[in-house]
């Protein structure tokens, strides 16, 4: 009985957590803050089903497995990865207003030359220098 | 009640999905359709766990492992293809 109360009640935190993560995805106003929503609050909502998933085998069927737990070990590695891929992404695309100026330059990212490999290609003459694509239409 | 919850967590990714999809369609931008696709990839990966956990068979988080680390794999390659305009240099 205590095992369904916490079974139930992670199930409906992961359902709760993952509907505001999308929901989020669809409503907030700009780039960066729709990225924030998502990368949490699914990542949360995964991990509560896993959780109540791995209870369940273990109370229920008498076996835990580790299947749970590599899912949720490799979306906690990867789902903040790719969530810095995507700022990037927008930061080089989009250009987005009203963040801060750096103090010393420019944004690292902002700065074809701080692009190593572009710097060591345009350096040997193997290739001609590459610039990140910029202004492209969407 | 673990019935009645686990329909309760169905609807809620059922409708973050169905959200995403929306997304997907109609976004501002091609950097919010990558995510919308990340976060289409997670909730999959819930709804799939979730459906393990309905038919109480362990079958399924296989799938999830690899639907998971094509995601990851999917979604670095399309931000590499928005920084870059190549993925593979």
């Amino acid at each position: 009985m205590v095992w369904d109360i916490l079974i139930a009640g992670f199930l409906v935190l992961a359902g709760v957590f993952g509907f505001v993560g999308s929901f989020g995805l669809v409503k907030l106003p700009d780039p960066m803050t729709r990225l924030h929503a998502p990368t949490k609050a699914t990542t949360l909502g995964v991990g509560g089903v896993l959780i109540a998933s791995m209870l369940f085998f273990a109370t229920k069927q008498g076996h835990l497995s580790a299947h749970e737990l590599l899912v949720t070990l490799f979306l906690l590695l990867t789902a903040p990865v790719s969530a810095h891929f995507l700022a990037k992404a927008n930061l080089h695309r989009d250009r987005p207003e009203g963040l801060p100026r750096p103090e010393a330059s420019d944004w690292a990212t902002f700065s074809p030359g701080t692009d190593t490999a572009a710097e060591v290609l345009a350096e040997t003459g193997d290739a001609p220098p590459l610039t990140p694509p910029q202004g492209r239409d969407h | 009640m673990i019935a009645a919850a686990l329909t309760f967590a169905f609807a809620c990714f059922g409708l973050a999905l169905l959200l995403t999809l929306w997304r997907v369609v109609r976004a501002p931008g091609v950097s919010d359709r990558v995510l919308a696709l990340d976060t289409m990839v997670v909730n999959a990966i819930a709804l799939l766990v979730l459906y393990g956990i309905w038919q109480g068979t362990a079958v399924y988080f296989e799938a999830a492992v690899l639907i998971a680390m094509v995601g990851f794999v999917s979604t670095v390659a399309y931000a590499k293809f928005m920084l870059r305009g190549d993925i593979v240099e």
